[in-house]
């Protein structure tokens, strides 16, 4: 009995959602009072870093053709490699990595999956996970009945425990399954943080009134090293590209700060947006629904308030 | 075996020689669930084992509606030949959103008669009816707004050990294959893929529609065929719900002041 977790890695550098899960997957070996490996397809220098999340073993098979993602290709060669691991636990973090290999896994080695996980199980009577449902508005607790159980972490849903330790790495040996998926090309959107995993988001919604307006958004995220995002209506209208629509039907997010501009607050936006630890809300209608999810706000007109908020923000950064 | 194996080949020239003609016979399977409402409340009975169903109003999962389910019929007015047949794993409660999808411009429908129990089960009844059904695409959406699961597409093509792209913003059919864009975090991913092959859909794949007038018309005599579960045993079930606790509430500041606004991101919530 053991705990594997899963770590995904692009240029070669560890993923911060990756990090995240070893250290999840740390707790829960140390719960059932096991061990933690990891297990990394693809060539990385990061690996022993791991050490520091409380990972005792990493298994890696660095090969070129790894780095391009095949999701049934990926599900074999962790099937294949637990043969002589042996885990029985498996953690993923539930980005489209593995949204794309968890669910394939479940199914090869009939092992029950949770994703969208945000606490670590309980396992005082079985082995209960607790997901986030409704679009974060409720939780779930589902017990995992099988003999081999699959979690996938939400990101941003737990702190991270840093510990003094070195990993072990252990070279895999397996024959890699031809990919059917050619990936033609990956386009990064260069410059900006990604949105999904973005500390601090700043969004805007119809309240700005036209995309000439959104200076005070990007400047605002500019300073504040945040991502930005935007409500529904925005990208439908083609003010802000679609990748930034955050609610029910677009990216749901979790960020530590999420500051809405001129965005009323919908139970849809919100769907999307209330898992953030804190919420800010700049509206100018004090009856906005969004202040009721909010944990500040302020009652006035963005074009006003925000270029203040930037020269606050600005002073503030120069004081330290 | 190599029989089979010969006439899947035999298939696969046939198809690419029709789509040369630019003829494409398509076979397409569109998953569809029912999801309460997006304001729909949420409150649960039994202690707090169920989802209260009280005063809740069903939809079609909306990234099924908007996204699978239109791409697939804008994939069919272009090559008229394709079929479209909808799946859905649910009980007769589920037939208004079936009806719907059609009158969408779905052609034909097949409910699976049965609770949801789990993911895994839910997959399990789909891979079956798709194996049966020889499809070249299944399309479903990217998660259901009530489970968030985002797994049964991924679980559907391992049971039929085929590829699956999850997340897909565009789709389209190039030289026999599948040509896929879809979103990774941080920008975008351009895949091809032969078929048969399950995707994921989400915005940007189509535009909603709504159903006209002979579209609902004609929803009513298309064929709605039930068919029983397979057995299969679920990996997992639902202890209990609860709800996020209660915000405090919020901490308003003058719009004369938003220097205070953050001296208390700084200071109280430490998120700045
Ligand atoms: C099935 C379904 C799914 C949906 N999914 C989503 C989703 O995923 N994401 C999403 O965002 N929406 C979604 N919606 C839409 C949602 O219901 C709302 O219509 C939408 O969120 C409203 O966007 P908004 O707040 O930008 O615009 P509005 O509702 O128009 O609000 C604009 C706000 O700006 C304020 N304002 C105006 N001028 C100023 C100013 N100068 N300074 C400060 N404030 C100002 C106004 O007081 C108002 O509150 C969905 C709807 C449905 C039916
Ligand atoms: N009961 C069901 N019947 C048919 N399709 C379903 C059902 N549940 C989920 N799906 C499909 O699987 C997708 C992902 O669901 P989930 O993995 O539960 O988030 C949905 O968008 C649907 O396309």
């Amino acid at each position: 009995m053991s705990v594997l977790i899963f770590i995904d890695i692009a240029e070669g550098k560890i993923k911060k959602a990756s990090f995240e899960a070893a250290s999840y997957g740390a707790e829960i070996a140390q719960q059932l009072g096991t061990s933690a490996s990891a297990i990394v397809l693809g060539k990385s220098d990061e690996l022993s870093t791991l050490g520091n999340y409380g990972i005792s073993k990493v298994y890696n098979l660095s090969n070129e053709s790894l780095h391009h993602f095949d999701a049934q290709v990926f599900t074999k060669l962790i099937a294949d490699a637990n043969e002589t691991i042996g885990a029985n636990v498996f953690v993923f973090s539930n980005t489209t990595t593995g949204k794309s290999i968890a669910p394939r896994l479940s199914v090869r080695l009939k092992a029950g999956l949770v994703s969208g996980a945000v606490d670590l199980p309980d396992t005082t009577n079985g082995f209960v996970v607790k997901k986030s449902v409704f679009s974060g508005k409720a939780f779930a607790h589902i017990a995992i009945n099988s003999e081999i159980k699959i979690i996938a972490l939400n990101p941003n849903s737990i702190s991270v425990i840093k510990t003094e330790g070195v990993a072990e790495i252990v070279d895999l040996n397996l024959e890699i399954p031809t990919a059917k998926i050619a990936v033609q090309a990956v386009n990064k959107i260069i410059g900006d943080v990604p949105l999904s995993e973005a500390d601090i988001v700043v969004s805007g919604g119809r309240g700005l009134k036209g995309p000439e307006n959104w200076g005070i958004v990007t400047d605002l995220a500019k300073l504040l090293g945040a991502a930005t995002a935007c409500s529904r209506p925005v990208s439908d209208i083609h003010w802000r590209p679609h990748h930034e629509h955050v609610g029910q039907t677009g990216l749901a997010i979790a960020p530590n700060l999420y500051i809405a501009i001129g965005i009323s607050g919908a139970i849809q936006h919100l769907a999307g947006v209330n898992r953030s630890k804190t919420i800010v809300v700049i509206n100018k209608d004090p009856e906005a629904p969004f202040f009721k999810a909010a944990d500040y706000g302020i009652v006035g007109d963005a074009f006003e308030v925000v270029p203040k908020m930037i020269d606050a923000i600005k002073k503030l950064k120069e004081s330290v | 075996m190599e029989l089979y194996l010969q006439s899947i080949s035999v298939l696969n020239y046939f198809r690419n020689k029709i789509y040369k003609n630019n003829y494409l016979i398509m076979k397409i399977l569109i998953c569809i669930s029912k999801t309460p409402d997006t304001t729909s409340k949420i409150a649960f009975t039994d202690n707090n084992s169920k989802f209260s169903t009280d005063g809740v109003q069903w939809i079609i999962n909306p990234y099924d509606e908007w996204y699978a389910l239109v791409r697939a019929i804008e994939i069919k007015e272009a090559y008229p030949s394709t079929v479209l047949h909808l799946v859905n794993v649910g009980g007769v409660e589920s037939e208004p959103i079936i009806r719907k999808a059609l009158a969408l411009g779905g052609e034909e429908a097949i409910r699976v008669n049965s609770d949801v129990a789990d993911s895994f089960y839910v997959a399990s009844q789909i891979a079956h009816i798709a194996k049966e059904g020889y499809y070249d695409l299944i399309f479903t959406g990217k998660e259901t707004i009530d489970y968030n699961g985002s797994s049964i597409g991924g679980m559907i093509a391992e049971f039929l050990d085929i590829p699956f792209i999850s997340h897909a913003v565009k789709f389209d059919i190039s030289d026999g294959n599948a040509l896929v864009v879809r979103e990774i975090e941080g920008g975008e991913e351009i895949d091809s893929a032969p078929f048969p092959l399950v995707v994921s859909c989400q915005k940007g794949m189509a535009e909603q529609r709504i159903p006209n007038m002979k579209g609902i018309m004609g929803s009513r005599t298309k064929p709605l065929k039930v068919v029983e579960p397979i057995e299969i045993s679920p990996l997992t079930s639902v202890v209990s719900f609860d709800l996020p606790p209660a915000k405090a509430g919020v901490k308003l500041v003058s719009a004369d002041h938003p220097e205070e606004l953050v001296r208390l991101l700084n200071e109280e919530a430490k998120a700045i």
